[in-house]
């Protein structure tokens, strides 16, 4: 059903973008090669259920595993170099990634892998059990990200992303918190890769390649980063918008493009981040709202 | 084959030399990553193709190539980039990425999705060297005569000139070389133009050397040129030459002697992380004292 496909690629788009967002917007790691992590899990996913033979429900877990194990190594990286430099990086392995499941054999090369859908207690997933999981992610992963700015781990990474000695003078230890963003948020992303990999059924290099990773950071951005909400909202808008406006198909990147530039300039904090135009829209009528309420009682 | 695979590896630095000297003017002064300037890159292709279709004279092609561009980028620094520079550099980044994007669609709209010739390459005649088993083209030629009379220009204006002198105070310290009595606000827009001037040089060189343009053409260029810049220390014009040179050299001859098991675009960035891992401050760039 198409609506089911839509939805699905929304569930998926969310998770990337939360994941992003423990990264860029939590952790202020800027990473331009997201796709490579979600890459990473579906391959592992793929492999380990086409090839070993081992059921869905152990190759998500896994594939998640896969990932943040890179992820871990590029964290380890991060805090030898500079933030401009990390951009950079990120972006190079993204394409070290995409040339490796190109070019060697093992990731069905330029042919890609086929996938196969997962069981589980004889239940074929179709697009409604893929869609059923998907929606628990992200409330799992929401609820961790709606609970993580009031933890000790959410306030030491504001402290490391907003000022990073004044942190470790309060001996927060700067290296590990990013480390740790970049862990769970490449987790996150491998097992996104994982369900991507069983409801497509089929994997090729391209889907995972780097106008992917821009997408993904697009809807963090335009949502706004570091919100809890504002990634779900941007990548809510950056899935649908195609879907809505077909008609302008053949102007989508020159609007998509447009859309970021414009973004930036006028509302660099996303459209729910703190002090947006709608965000204090919103205020302004909850205040309002309490105001009538105080009057009537 | 030896000689042949060196000036290869010497035609593909200097072309990657003058691609990321854009980005890296823009770096020294700005400290953002430009990743609009790919998108200059093929815009000068375009605009000089346009103006060869239209004069038929190569010289005016590529004089109005270079100088809309620069226009351009003077255009680009006002209105997008100086407003944002108290953000976080992400901001700048993505603003980057965006315009990039837009640039790219916008010339796939007017100019077509389909490759163009720029073809001025024919009219430079080639040189044989049996006895080295070299065979030298014209557009060789034009391209590292190119590179070297515009890097030794640039040394001369950043190094000689007062212009470089205020630009070199600027790239230290914006705020200092402000309360010097420098005009920043000229030294920036300068920037831009001399930045976007030298992408829009690159991007015809490199539609001459390959006798093609075409809208996606600096997509490639986009990331490279930031390996290079980074690699080179980011913001350091020379390290950016040596840099574009070690990389050029590592393709040509990791490509055509070992036979690397990784596409020729992905061995850039494996270079750049390994030297990255060696020296995280690039090859020529400065420790960061904290």
């Amino acid at each position: 059903m198409y609506e089911q496909v839509v939805a699905i690629n929304v569930g998926l788009a969310m998770l990337l973008a939360m994941s992003l967002n423990i990264i860029t917007g939590f952790a202020g790691q800027p990473t331009l090669g997201h796709a490579a992590f979600y890459g990473i899990g579906a391959y592992t996913s793929a492999l380990l259920t086409a090839k070993a033979g081992w059921p869905f429900f152990l190759a998500l877990p896994a594939a998640g595993a896969m990932a943040a194990l890179v992820g871990v190594l590029l964290g380890l990286f991060s805090v030898r170099v500079r933030e401009d430099f990390l951009a950079v990086t990120t972006i190079g392995i993204n394409f070290v990634v995409v040339a490796i499941f190109q070019y060697v054999q093992l990731f069905g090369a330029s042919l890609g892998l086929a996938v196969p859908k997962p069981e589980f207690l004889g239940v074929r997933f179709g697009n409604t059990e893929i869609l059923g999981l998907l929606i628990l992610l992200n409330a799992l992963v929401y609820l961790f990200m709606r609970h993580l700015p009031n933890s000790w781990l959410g306030l030491a990474l504001g402290g490391v992303r907003n000022d990073e000695e004044a942190a470790a003078s309060l001996g927060y230890n700067a290296d590990h918190y990013k480390v740790f963003a970049f862990t769970i948020g490449t987790f996150i992303a491998g097992m996104t890769g994982s369900v991507y990999a069983h409801f497509m059924g089929f994997i090729s290099s391209t889907d995972f390649a780097f106008p992917v990773s821009i997408g993904v950071l697009s809807m963090a951005v335009l949502g706004g980063l570091g919100s809890v909400t504002g990634p779900l909202i941007g990548a809510l808008i950056l899935t649908l918008a195609p879907e809505v406006f077909r008609f302008v198909s053949d102007y989508r990147m020159l609007v998509y493009g447009g859309l970021l530039v414009l973004m930036m300039r006028f509302q660099p904090q996303g459209l729910v981040g703190d002090d947006s135009y709608l965000q204090r829209l919103w205020t302004k009528i909850r205040g309002r709202r309490e105001e009538g309420k105080a009057n009537a009682g | 084959m030896f000689f042949q695979q060196i000036v290869n590896g010497i035609v593909v630095g200097s072309v990657y030399a003058l691609t990321a000297m854009g980005a890296t003017l823009v770096y020294g002064i700005m400290r953002i990553l430009d990743i609009s300037n790919a998108g200059a890159y093929a815009l000068g292709a375009y605009i000089s193709f346009f103006f060869l279709l239209q004069t038929g004279n190569p010289l005016v092609a590529v004089v109005m190539g270079v100088a809309l561009t620069a226009v351009f980028g003077f255009i680009v620094q006002k209105f997008l980039y100086a407003p944002l520079m108290d953000k976080s550099p992400n901001v700048a980044l993505i603003a980057g990425i965006g315009l990039f994007i837009f640039l790219q669609d916008f010339l796939r709209l007017v100019g077509g999705p389909q490759a163009r010739e720029l073809n001025f390459g024919a009219m430079l005649p080639s040189v044989r060297l049996p006895g080295l088993g070299l065979t030298l083209y014209g557009t060789w030629f034009l391209i590292l005569g190119a590179t070297a009379v515009l890097l030794l220009v640039l040394w001369y204006l950043l190094n000689r000139s007062t212009v470089g002198l205020a630009w070199r105070a600027t790239a230290q310290d914006l705020e200092t070389a402000k309360a010097m009595g420098i005009n920043t606000n000229r030294v920036v827009a300068f920037n831009f133009i001399l930045g976007y001037g030298f992408a829009a040089v690159a991007g015809i060189l490199v539609g001459i050397l390959y006798n093609s343009i075409y809208p996606m053409m600096g997509d490639v260029p986009a990331y490279k040129m930031l390996a290079v810049i980074v690699l080179g220390g980011l913001g350091n014009p020379l390290g950016t030459v040596l840099a574009a040179l070690v990389i050029g050299m590592a393709e040509t001859l990791i490509g055509g002697y070992v036979g690397f098991f990784l596409p020729r675009d992905a061995i850039a960035f494996v270079v750049l992380i390994l030297i990255l891992l060696w020296r995280p401050q690039g090859l020529l760039g400065r420790r960061r004292v904290s």
